[in-house]
């Protein structure tokens, strides 16, 4: 009958939107890597971000194992608070564990870069990393550069 | 004074229809869940303006996919950044071309479709026809065509970005020579689930509803003449293209804008 | 279903002092009408008196500006929408265009309101679109589509769709304008014999004198928005009101002028362009 074979090809069409949906959601985005919602925060306290943004990776030894969810400004401090969604699968981190901004490559994103500390407590949902180190930013990284050269001319003249 | 008086003239015939548009898709909304009493016909609505779209969004989706990777891959060569291909292919289909080019193809194959046979059908006496009969024809032939638009347009835009990655994926990867291992995993690690592909769908949710209703209320409100129902045509394309580029632009300031 | 069938003394279709306007111009400006239950009544004027408008504003599609129309009893304007619809369906229209819907066979769109309002099971509906349908003598058409019927097919269907419900009322508009010879003959003797067989009340609008005036019982002749005389066939044969005159014997020129309403011709031709 003609109207089965309507049933049929919409069937088809249906299932072929799902399956576009479920390939957009699984292939495509990060769905299958993290899910968001389960995960533990945590804070880390900088003076200076860089180029960091939200949704920028979290890693340790080069794995991804969290996102930056936040970022804030301590209004008394002056700090930059960031808060980080971790994967629950990783946590075990000890609670001396410290926290960098690295560029990925030259040019590449920054990122947060957990450094393993040796504490046996673990870090829990909304502790606050202790050690930080900020981002370097090239600007000041050159200024340092020509500075300690110049410097070292003007040693070198004497 | 003429001048003065045309203005008014357009300006009341404006707000008359947008009334009138207001009230047709009030009366749909009311007629709409009673229409699950009687699924078949939105299973017929749903052939008629998905199935026999994806043709067009298929081959559509493949050619902008293609594009998309053969024009990133010449910009982002220049960096040295190529591998980073999927992410642009991809951000660009899930967020915006998908839902919009999907909406835009859609008003043109299904949504003229639409006004044209709601207009002959009115043009026709059908619809008059058909509340002699004591039957609403809001219920029984604009609400089930509502009802295909909205449940079409999410899976034909789904279906475009689907197609335009792999399309992207041909080209970055077989023919240029993209790593296929950073051409997915980049992707995947800076495309979004709830951010990038949620809103996109969220997106075409919206056009599926604008642009069903342009359709229909421009059908169901033509003038029944010949030169009327092609007016009508005209305008729902015309109306439904202008509708999702405005939309769009107000979702994106709305979703993306921080 | 409840069906009770209006007495001898009170109309089916009562209108009373009916005002419509479109736009400012008044199509019908004062009517009064009563149609008696179970006979065939026609409503015949010059086109572009607003007869469809008229049958519209007995089905409830249009609002009057003024006036009542009570169909059975009920205020057609008054009452709810639901009440409205309850009422339609013990009403058959039948289009001049025949209004089948173009995407559903004959037998669909016969079966089109026995499937909207009942829950009959397949086999009935089955049965009942089929007597319907060989009593407009186009059972063996069941399989066409509209699109290959002739324009007199597509209005017995029409008809035959009319009284799927087994309604109390059908109102034909223009039933015989532009039919050839035969099909005019066909539909003729079809709505005199629905009339009778059916115990329905008929009302017939046309233009067609002779064609219609053959088949009913009671005339209304409208002009100009008001009913210039009323009565049995006969007695409106006898009639000497010029109006009548000119529209039953078909006279070009008389109360109803030949010329639309304009300047003299010498004025229009030498005015500026």
């Amino acid at each position: 009958m003609q109207t089965r074979m309507v049933e049929i090809w919409v069937g088809l069409f249906v299932a072929a939107g799902l399956a576009a949906l479920l390939m957009l959601s699984l292939q495509v985005s990060n769905l299958s890597s993290m899910s968001g919602d389960d995960g533990y925060t945590i804070k880390a306290r900088f003076d200076n971000i860089g180029g960091l943004k939200v949704r920028s990776a979290v890693k340790m030894g080069g794995v991804l194992i969290g996102r930056v969810a936040s970022i804030d400004l301590d209004p008394v401090t002056f700090e930059a608070v960031v808060s980080m969604t971790m994967d629950p699968r990783f946590n075990q981190l000890p609670q001396d564990s410290s926290a960098s901004i690295f560029t990925a490559g030259l040019l590449g994103e920054q990122y947060v870069g957990i450094e393993p500390g040796g504490a046996d407590e673990v870090l829990k949902d909304g502790d606050t990393l202790l050690l930080s180190q900020s981002a370097l930013v090239l600007e000041q990284l050159i200024g340092q550069f020509l500075f300690s050269q110049g410097s070292k001319d003007k040693n070198a003249g004497e | 004074m003429n001048g003065l008086q045309w203005l008014g003239a357009s300006a009341l015939g404006f707000f008359r229809r947008l009334g009138r548009g207001h009230l047709f898709f009030l009366d749909t909304l009311v007629a709409l869940p009673a229409n699950w009493l009687r699924p078949r016909l939105i299973v017929q609505q749903t052939y008629a303006i998905g199935v026999l779209s994806m043709i067009i969004i298929v081959v559509s989706g493949l050619f902008v996919g293609m594009v998309l990777a053969l024009q990133g891959y010449n910009t982002l060569v220049d960096f040295g950044a190529e591998e980073s291909l999927g992410v642009v292919v991809a951000l660009s289909l899930v967020r915006e071309l998908g839902p919009v080019v999907a909406a835009l193809l859609f008003a043109g194959r299904a949504g003229s479709a639409l006004t044209a046979e709601i207009g002959l059908m009115k043009a026709t006496e059908q619809l008059s026809g058909m509340e002699m009969m004591a039957v609403n024809p809001i219920s029984r032939v604009i609400a089930p065509r509502f009802w295909g638009s909205f449940l079409s347009m999410p899976l034909l835009a789904a279906v475009f970005s689907a197609v335009g990655v792999l399309g992207g994926y041909f080209v970055g990867v077989g023919l240029l020579g993209v790593d296929e291992g950073a051409f997915w995993s980049q992707m995947r690690d800076k495309v979004d689930f709830h951010d990038d592909v949620m809103n996109g769908v969220i997106k075409s949710i919206v056009f599926g509803v604008v642009a069903g209703w342009i359709a229909l209320f421009e059908g169901y409100d033509a003038v029944p003449t010949s030169e009327g129902v092609s007016r009508a045509t005209t305008r729902t394309v015309v109306h439904t293209s202008l509708a999702v580029l405005g939309l769009d632009f107000i979702l994106t300031a709305l979703m993306f804008g921080e | 279903m409840s069906f009770e069938p209006a007495t001898a003394d009170t109309p089916l279709v009562e209108i009373r002092g009916l005002r419509f306007l479109r736009g400012s111009r008044p199509i019908f400006d004062g009517i009064d009408m009563d149609i008696e239950a179970g006979k065939v009544t026609a409503i015949m004027g010059p086109s572009g008196t607003g007869k469809t408008t008229l049958l519209k504003l007995i089905g409830g599609q249009l609002r009057p500006d003024a006036g009542t129309i009570r169909v059975d009893g009920q205020d057609v304007h008054r009452i709810s929408r639901k009440a409205l619809y309850e009422l339609r369906r013990r009403m058959g229209m039948m289009f001049q265009s025949g209004a089948l819907l173009t995407d559903l066979t004959v037998f669909e769109n016969v079966a089109f309101p026995l499937r909207e309002h009942t829950d009959l099971p397949e086999s009935m509906i089955r049965a009942l679109v089929l007597m319907k349908l060989q009593a407009v003598g186009l059972r063996g058409a069941n399989g066409l589509m509209p699109s290959e019927l002739s324009g007199g097919m597509a209005r017995r269907v029409a008809m035959a769709r009319a009284i799927a419900l087994d309604p109390m009322m059908i109102m034909y508009d223009e039933p015989f304008t532009g039919q050839d010879p035969i099909s005019m003959g066909v539909l003729v003797q079809l709505i005199r014999k629905l009339n009778k067989a059916m115990g329905l009340t008929s009302i017939v609008v046309s233009h067609d004198v002779a064609e219609t005036a053959s088949i009913s019982d009671y005339i209304y002749v409208i002009s100009q928005g008001k009913v210039v005389e009323h009565g049995s066939p006969q007695n409106l044969g006898r009639s000497d009101s010029p109006w009548v005159r000119q529209f039953m014997d078909g006279l070009a020129d008389g109360p109803v002028p030949f010329h639309f309403p304009a300047p003299t011709l010498a004025e229009d031709l030498l005015g500026p362009a």
